[in-house]
């Protein structure tokens, strides 16, 4: 298994009994997982977290990994992470073991997750209870388009507007 | 003959098909035999203008009182309890109380949108900042329809700040519904459409290039001109270098131009039309505004027209 060649044994990090753990983060990208996972920075009395660093991978070459302990992220938060590492797999740890497993899919309409890079967006208006709205246009690269005004962000953009 | 516009609202042209298009122009042409149904007695429409407007404020005010209905009219900033910090969402809601539709104009792009989201009344956009202005393009492809029979075949081009002007804008992705057999994009650079247009134009299948003017004025049947949208620019210094760089001329429309050309502009024009072509028979843009008042009682029939307006 490549995860536990990964994060099993040797170097790396004891395995978890319940929490999360995030594979085949494109290399480099760990840290812009744990932001979006609001994991970053690290808080004193936050979770238990191991980020692993362009780990060997059969199918990518290298990629990042993250695991968290005592904490099952949520869809929502997986469609979060889907924006900034579009190939990660998420593993759900219950008792030990994989209890899930699935593949981060890109929303199709990211509400509320995205900033609209437009300053002259009805979603960037001050005190308006608007929240921004964007719609998958494509896939690979990942593109969004803001459902008001239509300013598009791409794969390169994307970590600068996530909203957390 | 229109009754899917019913309660529908009109935020971006594309939001229609070229059927329900071609309805309304047919609808527009008997607009004026409507006067005497007054088919909007008892209704109010709520006319929000948040952006300074004249003529498309006025179009809309004339156009509802020939129907047999009243205007609500809220305009600037100051004039609403925006200037005292409610929000926009809040203002909305008021005049969704109040009134039977809103028309909006408003800085923020997509505020129209959003708008109608809040709203249970039919929200029209009457433009908001660079994006959308769907009654005008409306008006534009009216025109175009009511001169040269149709806009299928035709050879347009769209002349001047295609980056910032919402009108120039719209009317292009209007042409995506029909079949003109080319769209030139004619503008400084810096004014080019911005990629999201032409990405949409693209998909959509519409057949442009950009050009420079006087290497297509020949071949045009509509030039269709705009002025450069000052109040939109980012960084005032970028609109000096643009100020003033295109003009169009009567001796260029005399010495290279179609005998039938039309020259088409959504008004205010500033000086990037020669006032000699005002009196040319090339000249188009007061007929277009003139064509303003019943394209919009047509629509305005249709989104709040009760059954058998039309009959």
């Amino acid at each position: 298994m490549e995860l536990s060649e990964a994060c099993g044994e040797g170097l790396l990090v004891r395995k978890i009994v319940e929490g999360t753990v995030v594979d085949h983060i494109p290399p480099g990208k760990a840290i812009a997982v744990l932001k979006v996972l609001r994991l970053w920075p690290p808080k004193p009395d936050g979770y238990r977290v191991a980020v692993v660093f362009n780990a060997e991978s059969r199918k990518m070459g290298r990629k990042d990994i993250v695991k968290v302990e005592g904490h099952h992220i949520s869809r929502e938060e997986a469609a979060a992470l889907a924006l900034v590492a579009p190939s990660s797999t998420v593993n759900i740890i219950r008792g030990g073991v994989v209890a899930e497993k699935w593949k981060v899919k890109p929303p199709e309409v990211a509400e509320g997750l995205l900033r609209c890079p437009n300053p002259t967006c009805i979603t960037r208006k001050e005190r308006e209870p608007v929240k921004p709205r964007m719609r998958l246009v494509s896939k690979e690269p990942l593109k969004y388009r803001c459902v008001y005004c239509g300013s598009t962000i791409g794969q390169d953009e994307i970590e600068g507007y996530i909203l957390v | 003959m229109l009754e899917s516009l019913r309660g529908r609202d009109v935020i971006s042209i594309l939001d229609f098909t070229r059927g329900e298009l071609e309805g309304l122009f047919e609808a527009a042409d008997s607009a004026w035999k409507l006067i005497e149904y007054r088919p909007l007695r008892g209704r109010l429409v709520a006319l929000a203008f948040f952006e300074p407007s004249t003529r498309t404020r006025m179009s809309f005010e004339s156009a509802v009182k020939r129907l047999g209905g009243d205007t609500l009219v809220v305009t600037g900033e100051e004039a609403i309890s925006v200037a005292k910090g409610e929000n926009l969402a809040d203002t909305i809601r008021m005049l969704d109380a109040y009134s039977d539709a809103i028309v909006i104009r408003h800085k923020f792009e997509g505020a129209a949108l959003y708008a109608a989201e809040i709203a249970e009344a039919p929200v029209i956009n009457g433009g908001d900042g660079r994006q959308h202005h769907p009654t005008q393009a409306m008006i534009d492809l009216y025109t175009i329809t009511k001169l040269f029979g149709g806009v299928d075949g035709l050879t347009i081009g769209v002349l001047g700040d295609l980056r910032y002007g919402r009108a120039a804008s719209s009317f292009l992705l209007g042409l995506t519904l029909f079949k003109p057999k080319m769209v030139y994009l004619i503008s400084p650079p810096q004014l080019r459409p911005r990629e999201e247009v032409l990405e949409e134009l693209s998909v959509r299948g519409l057949r442009f290039k950009e050009a420079g003017l006087m290497e297509v004025l020949a071949e045009l049947d509509v030039l269709y001109v705009t002025r450069i949208q000052r109040e939109r620019f980012p960084d005032p210094s970028e609109y000096e270098r643009v100020r003033g760089s295109y003009r169009v001329t009567l001796d260029m429309l005399e010495g290279r131009a179609k005998k039938g050309l039309k020259v088409l502009h959504p008004l205010p024009k500033v000086d990037e039309i020669d006032p000699r072509v005002d009196e040319s028979p090339f000249q188009a843009y007061f007929i277009q505004a003139r064509l303003g008042v019943p394209l919009r009682m047509a629509l305005l029939a249709g989104v709040l027209g009760g059954d058998g307006v039309w009959s």
